[in-house]
């Protein structure tokens, strides 16, 4: 409603993207935040991360939003609020064409995320990506191992304190 | 099933399949093996690892094991400035570097809000889809050498290297050649060089459809690519596919129409889809047809643009790159479609500093290459091979 004035300005993007928001809103109520919607990349939160999973089956299936394509899944650190989280990409791909972004934040030490690889397979690296990289532990995940560092690497690169090994298996690594 | 054990410790196997054949198999071990393929593999197109669970000749399921080439792109891009990324974005997909680029600055140009010359924009369509076109010679020659096929192969690079030559005297380099820039492009076309690209689309047409024919009709590469991992399209979307292999499953999704950037809407291009007439939607030589018909048309994007674009007396390319490159805080995901798909970057600005405080990129290779496990189910070893070449990765891009 308070959106009415500046609907002329909204473009067509944020504004299926709302429309979008407003059904899941309706549905899951305080489990989500409000919706951002500035023009480059309009998104939500997911507040009650454990009902993550649940969303994003909502999110996928229901006849008015059918995000069938996570096009993204990045992993992100937030030092200052002293989280971890995500972001998804996701676009209803053939279907009804909208976009929009969710974000999904834990706890930087041991906090834990649902994992979605079952709703979207994209996921499934995604998220293995997004451990090997910041050390999100997903929940639920089928094979949750590094994916690009090897296996024995310690640490999380992409986190925002990381330092690197002195030597990994005799070879200096800081150069 | 029935397993006996004999008295020397030979096994037998009895097998009843139906009613009445019963079938005997004396002396066979019937366990799986792993077998390795890679990280050195010719079919793998690069340092690849593909650990398959064999029985006898038929996979029953391969793993990807990735990481050879990593170099932590997103690493090495918190720490330089954003027009500092460029060449290091180049060096990803290093068969597409021009696309890569496009795909880059498109998200940093969003994060900026800043408007492109239109010849600029040209000149980025125009060399991308000389890049496309090289891409997909790689893809198809490697392919078809895949399956024994060796004069395509060559074919395709000799032509490649006309590609080569062309963006090496638009851009100083000739694979990673760091041309687009945020907010312009580094050079105007040199004189003379319209020309040379219309002869190329002349010579190239040809040779596209004699390649087409040499692999398409012919019977060999048929029989081994027909039919074969089938991927359908329901799947293909929740895997997160895009691009040709998207578009092999029968699904017309391209970026440059569904998504559109640059001036892509004023030009005059099909998306193309197999129809089913020679291969089966979803199957490996749906994805190879598609590689074939998308040449095509990028040497028609190619003659638009030649045709359209302004004249370029006292042009300069870099008249819209900002001095400072600071975008305000924010963040974007901005993407283009690749030749290997979906290539999008997501991108977090804190509005203080002239570098990103992340900087991911979403890998079509990444993506496409996760659904290996799915599609070598139940296959045969050398069809597995057929399948990697299908899916045409590039490993740069893959690790990153």
């Amino acid at each position: 409603m308070e959106e009415a004035q500046g609907q002329a300005k909204v473009s067509p993007e944020v504004s299926s993207a709302a429309a979008a928001y407003a059904v899941v809103h309706e549905k899951f109520g305080d489990a989500v935040s409000a919706f951002d919607d500035n023009p480059l990349m309009p998104f939500f939160e997911v507040l009650d991360v454990m009902r993550w999973q649940e969303i994003a089956l909502f999110l996928r299936d229901h006849p008015r939003l059918r995000f069938t394509y996570m096009a993204c899944l990045s992993g992100v650190d937030y030092p200052e609020e002293e989280k971890l989280g995500i972001v998804c990409n996701l676009e209803s791909l053939g279907a009804l064409d909208h976009r929009i972004a969710v974000k999904v934040r834990c706890s930087r030490d041991g906090g834990r995320i649902p994992s979605v690889a079952d709703v979207w397979k994209t996921a499934d690296w995604h998220e293995r990506e997004a451990y090997d990289m910041y050390g999100i532990m997903f929940e639920g995940h089928p094979d949750l191992r590094r994916i690009l560092c090897p296996e024995d690497w310690e640490g999380f690169p992409l986190r925002k304190d990381y330092q690197e090994q002195e030597t990994y298996h005799g070879i200096k690594v800081p150069y | 099933m029935q397993e006996l054990e004999q008295a020397d410790n030979r096994s037998i196997r009895i097998t009843r399949e139906g009613n009445d054949r019963v079938v005997i198999e004396k002396d066979l071990s019937s366990e799986e093996m792993i077998l390795n393929m890679g990280p050195q593999h010719p079919s793998t197109h690069g340092v690849l690892r593909l650990e398959c669970k064999t029985d006898g000749e038929v996979v029953i399921e391969a793993e990807p094991y990735l990481g050879y080439l990593h170099r932590c792109f997103e690493k090495h891009a918190e720490m330089v400035d954003y027009p500092g990324i460029v060449p290091f974005v180049d060096r990803m997909d290093y068969l597409a570097a021009m696309n890569s680029e496009f795909a880059y600055c498109i998200a940093v140009e969003k994060l900026l809000d800043i408007e492109i010359p239109r010849k600029v924009e040209f000149l980025r369509v125009m060399v991308s889809e000389l890049n496309r076109i090289a891409s997909h010679l790689v893809a198809i020659g490697t392919y078809a050498i895949d399956l024994g096929a060796f004069t395509p192969f060559l074919f395709c690079f000799r032509d490649r290297e006309h590609i080569m030559n062309l963006l090496e005297w638009a851009s100083g380099a000739r694979m990673l050649y760091n041309y687009i820039w945020i907010g312009g492009v580094a050079f105007d076309l040199p004189s003379g060089m319209k020309e040379r690209i219309g002869e190329f689309v002349d010579y190239f047409r040809p040779k596209a459809l004699e390649l087409q024919r040499l692999l398409t009709e012919n019977e060999i590469f048929v029989r081994r690519t027909k039919g074969i991992g089938i991927m359908p399209a329901d799947v293909a979307i929740n895997y997160g596919w895009s691009g040709p292999m998207l578009r092999g499953s029968g699904i017309e999704w391209d970026l440059r129409r569904n998504d559109p950037y640059s001036i892509y809407p004023e030009l005059d291009f099909r998306v193309c889809v197999p129809d089913g007439s020679v291969s089966e939607i979803g199957d490996n030589l749906s994805r190879h047809l598609v590689r074939a018909y998308e040449m095509e048309e990028s040497l028609s994007i190619i003659e638009q643009c030649l045709q359209k674009m302004p004249d370029s007396n006292g042009f300069d390319p870099r008249s819209a790159i900002p001095k400072r490159i600071r975008p305000k805080a924010g963040e974007v995901y901005g993407r283009a479609e690749n030749p290997r798909g979906e290539l999008g970057f997501y991108i977090v600005s804190d509005g203080k500093s002239t570098k990103p405080v992340r900087c991911k990129a979403r890998s079509s290779c990444f993506v496409n290459l996760s659904a290996m496990k799915e599609l070598s189910r139940g296959q045969l070893l050398p069809d597995l091979v057929s399948i990697i070449g299908s899916i045409d990765i590039v490993l740069g891009e893959v690790d990153r």
